[in-house]
């Protein structure tokens, strides 16, 4: 048993390093490092054509779709370093979502065509699977599509698309067939977001912002090419989807980045005479934090282990979501509590929003979606307890 | 032991509500919100009427003299209603540190208006160095002829920009401070307004030889009137976060049974009621607590009033970060939105833990008490 990375891992590390040092622009870097989502479109896209010229768009993909070809511990090497650098997250919806069902179930024109455009950041991707009504239990959605020719005709609404005000395309599942169990009339759709007939609204978040949308389909005709695989096997597409890329989802990187942070800022805050990193009480919160996230970081590790040798992601992964998400908002809170009474001011006089408070805010979402926090533990005690 | 209110307290209590729910609904709150100034004049004046404004004035000065139960039972109403007017910063704090230390003109001068909100008054008094010892006042007041010149920076003061007068607290010497009426127009005040996380109005105060006449200074030494108008202050807010603490517990219990997934009503799941039920012990020792609170704001003897405030404090910020958190948590996506009064009450919440120092601060009060006896 070795907890450490071999030579050959160290290397792989410093090259990304000495990549990210370079390459990562500098006033990107900066946003990422304030949260600012001022210019998030611009960032990401920007980073993901550095990626993609670098040769390294798509880690996760095999090397004929244009992938890395990198090991899952690569893989996790990668990540933990972008986020250690501040490099913005890749939009997940393309790279990481619709382009591993695009690859297993796609047909070879939607392979070329999608694929290419994804790498290349041609296209913004996003994810339309809740619907008001269906947002824990997925399987009840009702976004009807009916066949009229060699189109589906979409009625219906999609909620919490995020980043979907800039997307090109979105991904949905749809009701093909109702008359079966839930899971069994759903497909799997590829819809152009220039479509006639979508609209597009913004929800106001508690933090103010912006992020998720409402989508409307109102006769939204869809060629049946579209579709990915066998209509009403969309909900198989689904779970496929569901398992895969789940090597990040404990956001170790970030979360070392983020205490990092705390602990410079407990360090300038004054209290009592020394500073709050002094403080007993506040390193000890700290402390207990950055202790449950060294053992969840081996956990990961040996859950990348297991799955490169047995290839199939398991239930563990909702271990690496709960606790994972568990952390970086405990992160938040010392981060806001440090500020003391300056983590009031939300808006100053100058307009400026009080970055902690908001992110504090913000991070309530990461145990609601992505499967909640709940869900994930009824998944533990099903899959893994057996009960 | 009574745990019983009287009847012209109850009376408080219910007459707040009723004008919260007939004048001061959600919808309406929000637009408040979102007005310019952040806080309604017309729902002020309402106030006044209703003589909400008057608890904390003595009858022999024209008030209500409603003392610390009736003030807790009104700002329990406030909380619920997520008022954004000057209650606390006016009618509570501000209102009895002008009782406690005013001469019978000035008392004459502010008090009637006060109580119709013509006069709405803030105490600025927060400050960088106050944060580790409230009464250690940087700001300065030096003699100038008869009357002051005084300097200094006070931070996030609640309502500042409401304000007509800025109660401001200023060192006189190594161990004497004074409070100063200062018209929030004068020369030399400038404000720097923000908004809070709970999305109400407040400043920063810049001071720059701001000159005042010797009558504006409120009494002598002012440390004692200081501590006990915000011990006050400090019970009336626990008051306000109980009564949001109370109605987002009650939103998530209806939520949790309305909103069907899996085919039941979400509430029909254990580990969800198990959640809910641990939100309702928090509540319960929450109202303990503001109970604690209220009852010894005004004890005479300093020790054991910071102990108790301490420990409302303490055990009521922890109650407010689990029921806001889980709140949010049960409500899902739509926990997270602006759209439901949920995430307000969660951010009112999380004000509350944030204003009269932390969580964290307060359990060191009392240790540090525990550990010297
Ligand atoms: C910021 C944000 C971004 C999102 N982005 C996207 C996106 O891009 N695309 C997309 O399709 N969706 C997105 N979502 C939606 C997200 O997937 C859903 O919010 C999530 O699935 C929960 O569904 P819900 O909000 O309807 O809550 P509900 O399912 O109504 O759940 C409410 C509460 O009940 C609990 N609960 C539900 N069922 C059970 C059970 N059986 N046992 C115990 N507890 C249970 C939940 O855990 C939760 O606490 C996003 C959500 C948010 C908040
Ligand atoms: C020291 C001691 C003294 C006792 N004295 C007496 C006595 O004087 N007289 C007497 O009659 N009995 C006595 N008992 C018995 C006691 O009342 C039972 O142990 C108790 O009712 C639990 O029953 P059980 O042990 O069969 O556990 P079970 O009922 O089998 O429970 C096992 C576990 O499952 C949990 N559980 C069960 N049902 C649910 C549910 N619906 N939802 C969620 N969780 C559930 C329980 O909380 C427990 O954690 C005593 C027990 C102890 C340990």
């Amino acid at each position: 048993m070795d907890l450490d990375f071999n030579a050959e891992e160290l290397a792989f590390r410093d090259q990304v390093r000495e990549f990210l040092a370079t390459a990562l622009p500098a006033e990107i870097r900066d946003r990422m490092h304030r949260s600012d989502d001022s210019h998030i479109r611009d960032d990401i896209q920007n980073w993901q054509k550095i990626l993609h010229a670098k040769g390294w768009g798509a880690p996760a993909w095999p090397v004929e779709f244009g992938g890395t070809g990198w090991s899952k511990t690569e893989q996790y090497i990668f990540e933990t370093e972008c986020a250690l650098a501040d490099a913005p997250a890749q939009l997940a919806f393309g790279v990481k979502m619709v382009a591993p069902v695009l690859m297993r179930y796609g047909s070879p024109q939607q392979q070329q065509y999608f694929l290419p455009r994804i790498l290349a950041a041609d296209d913004w991707w996003c994810q339309g699977y809740s619907e008001p009504g269906s947002g824990s239990d997925l399987a009840s959605l009702k976004m009807k599509a009916e066949r009229d020719g060699g189109d589906y005709v979409l009625n219906g609404q999609k909620v919490w698309n995020t980043l979907g005000q800039f997307a090109d395309w979105i991904f949905c599942l749809v009701r093909t067939d109702s008359s079966g169990k839930p899971q069994r009339g759903i497909s799997f759709l590829l819809i152009d977001m220039k479509t006639p007939g979508i609209t597009v609204r913004p929800t106001r978040l508690l933090d103010g912002t912006f992020e998720v949308n409402e989508i409307w389909f109102d006769n939204v005709r869809v060629p049946v090419a579209n579709r990915i695989g066998e209509e009403n096997a969309g909900w198989t597409y689904a779970k496929f989807l569901l398992g895969h890329e789940r090597t990040n989802i404990a956001g170790i990187g970030a979360s070392k980045r983020e205490l990092a942070r705390l602990k410079q800022m407990a360090a300038a805050q004054p209290k009592a005479g020394a500073t709050m990193l002094q403080d007993p009480l506040f390193a000890t919160r700290i402390a207990q934090v950055e202790i449950e996230l060294r053992a969840l970081e081996i956990t990961n590790m040996r859950v990348i282990f297991a799955e490169a040798k047995k290839h199939a992601p398991g239930p563990e992964a909702s271990m690496l979501k709960i606790r994972g998400t568990e952390i970086m908002q405990r992160l938040s809170e010392l981060q806001m509590e440090v500020l003391g009474p300056d983590a009031l001011v939300y808006r100053d006089s100058s307009g400026e929003i009080a970055r902690e408070t908001s992110t504090y805010l913000n991070l309530r979402k990461l145990s609601i979606f992505g499967g909640s926090n709940e869900i994930q533990r009824n998944i533990i005690a099903q899959m893994i307890l057996g009960l | 032991m009574d745990f019983s209110f009287s009847d012209e307290q109850q009376m408080l209590l219910d007459t707040t509500r009723r004008f919260i729910s007939e004048r001061y609904d959600f919808e309406y709150r929000n637009t408040v919100r979102d007005s310019a100034d952040g806080w309604s004049r017309e729902t002020w004046t309402a106030l006044g009427e209703l003589g909400l404004l008057a608890l904390n004035i003595p009858e022999q000065d024209g008030g209500i003299g409603a003392g610390a139960v009736g003030t807790m039972l009104v700002g329990n109403a406030i909380g619920e209603g997520l008022l954004l007017e000057p209650f606390l910063s006016s009618a509570v704090i501000a209102t009895q540190a002008i009782v406690e230390l005013a001469s019978t003109q000035q008392r004459e001068r502010w008090l009637p208006t006060l109580a119709s909100g013509e006069l709405i008054a803030v105490l600025a008094h927060d400050e960088i160095s106050t944060r580790e010892n409230p009464l250690q006042v940087e700001t300065r007041a030096v003699r100038d002829g008869d009357g002051w010149s005084i300097d200094g920076n006070k931070s996030v003061v609640y309502h500042a920009p409401a304000a007509n007068l800025l109660l401001v607290s200023a060192r006189i010497a190594e161990n004497e401070i004074g409070l100063f009426a200062i018209p929030s127009d004068a020369a030399g005040v400038q404000l720097l307004p923000c908004v809070t996380v709970d999305e109400q109005s407040a400043a920063a105060i810049v001071l720059k030889d701001v000159r005042v006449s010797g009558d504006a200074r409120l009494g002598g030494d002012a440390k004692v009137a200081l501590q006990s108008a915000l011990d006050i202050g400090l019970a009336a807010l626990c008051a306000e976060a109980f009564g949001a603490m109370q109605k987002i517990l009650n939103a998530t219990i209806e939520y949790s049974r309305s909103r069907v997934q899996f085919g039941a009503p979400i509430g029909s799941f254990q580990a969800l009621q198990h959640r809910m039920a641990e939100m309702l012990m928090h509540l319960e020792q929450a109202r303990s607590m503001s109970y604690l609170a209220t009852s010894q704001c005004t004890d005479p003897d300093p020790l054991a009033r910071r102990a108790a405030l301490s420990a409302a404090m303490a055990r009521m910020g922890q109650a407010a970060r689990y029921i806001g958190q889980q709140a949010v948590q049960l409500h899902g996506g739509m926990g997270m939105t602006d759209e439901l009064n949920v995430s307000h009450y969660f951010k009112r919440l999380l004000a509350f833990e944030l204003r009269f120092g932390s969580t964290d601060q307060h359990l060191e009060i009392y240790r540090l008490r525990l550990q010297a006896a």
